[in-house]
């Protein structure tokens, strides 16, 4: 009912494409240090622990390589950082829409014979699915560097290795797998996070109890899509 | 002018408001009264359509309101403006964009048009040279004016405040009053204020709901309030040691 509701009674197309664009600079470019920082670091620690554990001879090294292309693509990138984007983003839209609604701007917008719901979430949910999986890919990339500079700053593989193991035997459908995952959790967060916020009643404590259950429910679905997603794609 | 109809409404088993009529007329500044928990507020939030009442109807100049369809729900409330509690500023826009908001949702007017008419508003409830500043840096009464002023930009038919002068000082609360009065009158609007303050009441309360426990329990105007027999509303007029002066003077 919630998600039908953005969809009736909507303002005019010029007003959301305004509303899209200031979205997205908050979801989607505020989030690009945080995502640089988690991505590069969770790609050098898949580089170093894989290092690590490769004890047989018969395993080459440009297998790390090829391991942290693989963990990256299919789920460091779309997973962990949707739990960051959750934590992120998702409570940042929770605990706006809940402090609206507990100061009456909401209401003040209804008033108006504005649809609220429509006004507010409707782009909120557009920009993270134009956003997250842009963030996505910036993710995939900054990861593989950052196995990259890991691995050879500590002489665990060499550069040419390295190459050769991201390239080998690639899938390119994992990236489109990868892709499909990146829109869902986008839209599991985005909705969930909108939900929670708008609905709030209450005071500054409920605000803070949106957020949290906010967090709390888009990183449950995020696991659950992830896993329903795998069993149906792969 | 607004015309309510028998308006109940209830909040899971608790009754709030008991079958509540009534009349408010065009040019005059209507209050509802009550002491606090009595459903001034929610009777309010039914007039405006923002909770549906469990029975009873609201007419705008005859448009019944309650049970329209949706886009005659969104005409009338395209007339309405709305004064909150707390001035419900958006925290994110500065004055002008608070003021200009409607007119940038709801208009087609140029950008040039769109400033004249705000700085007009903002003029009209006193306010000068504050366009820039966020609601955060402005006092409680700036923040009420401002609410007044995003109220009335795009022509607004009819104008409802919650308590606009509560968490303001007498001076202030005075001027707010004395404002609404002023473009009741200057533009000819339905004007419905809620409020428990004695002090609006007496200077600005052209017609008077008074409500208690859910009821209507009295109507007037301020110039017969003084003189009721009834129990309730003497008890909440009488509150306070000043008015118990002035009534033994």
């Amino acid at each position: 009912m919630f998600l039908g509701s953005l969809f009736v009674n909507r303002e005019s197309f010029k007003t959301y494409v305004r509303l899209i664009i200031d979205e997205s600079m908050l979801v989607g470019v505020d989030s690009i240090f945080i995502v640089a920082i988690v991505s590069t670091f969770m790609g050098a620690v898949t580089a170093v622990q894989t290092a690590y554990n490769l004890v047989s001879p018969l395993i080459e090294d440009y297998i790390i390589g090829t391991l942290v292309r693989d963990m990256t693509v299919q789920e460091l990138a779309p997973t962990v950082i949707a739990i960051v984007f959750a934590g992120k983003v998702g409570s940042s839209i929770s605990s706006g829409l809940g402090t609206m609604r507990i100061t009456e701007q909401i209401d003040a917008l209804e008033v108006m014979g504005i649809n609220s719901a429509s006004y507010l979430v409707l782009p909120k949910i557009i920009a993270a699915l134009i956003m997250y999986p842009l963030l996505v890919i910036l993710a995939m990339f900054l990861s593989i560097y950052g196995g990259y500079i890991a691995g050879t700053l500590t002489n665990i593989i060499t550069e040419q290795e390295y190459i050769y193991g991201i390239r080998l035997d690639f899938n390119p459908y994992t990236i489109k797998f990868a892709m499909v995952k990146s829109v869902a959790f986008a839209f599991l967060i985005s909705s969930i996070s909108a939900y929670k916020g708008y609905f709030t009643k209450g005071g500054a404590l409920e605000v803070g109890i949106a957020s949290t259950s906010a967090v709390t429910n888009s990183c449950i679905a995020i696991l659950l899509a992830d896993y329903l997603l795998a069993q149906l794609l792969l | 002018m607004i015309e309510i109809e028998n308006i109940s409404k209830s909040f899971d088993d608790k009754q709030v408001l008991y079958g509540i009529s009534g009349r408010f007329e065009k040019g005059k500044t209507n209050l509802i009264i009550g002491a606090s928990g009595t459903g001034k507020t929610v009777l309010l939030k039914c007039i405006v359509g923002l909770i549906k009442p469990d029975e009873g109807n609201v007419f705008y100049d005859g448009r019944e309101f309650t049970n329209a369809d949706r886009d005659l729900k969104t005409e009338i409330r395209r007339e309405i403006g709305m004064l909150f509690q707390g001035g419900a500023l958006f925290d994110s826009k500065t004055v002008q964009q608070n003021v200009m908001f409607p007119l940038d949702v709801l208009t087609t007017m140029t950008p040039s048009d769109k400033l004249e008419r705000v700085n007009f508003c903002l003029e009209r409830v006193g306010l000068e040279n504050v366009n820039k500043k966020m609601p955060s840096e402005i006092s409680g009464g700036m923040k009420k004016r401002v609410g007044i002023a995003r109220a009335l930009v795009n022509n607004s038919q009819y104008l409802f405040c919650d308590e606009p002068n509560s968490g303001l000082d007498p001076q202030t609360a005075i001027m707010i009053d004395n404002l609404i009065q002023e473009i009741t009158d200057e533009y000819q609007i339905t004007t419905i204020v809620v409020t428990h303050d004695m002090n609006s009441v007496m200077e600005i309360g052209e017609y008077i709901m008074f409500l208690h426990q859910g009821h209507k329990v009295w109507e007037g105007s301020h110039e017969n309030i003084s003189r009721t027999e009834a129990k309730e509303l003497q008890e909440f007029i009488f509150a306070n040691k000043l008015m118990r002066t002035i009534q033994a003077q």
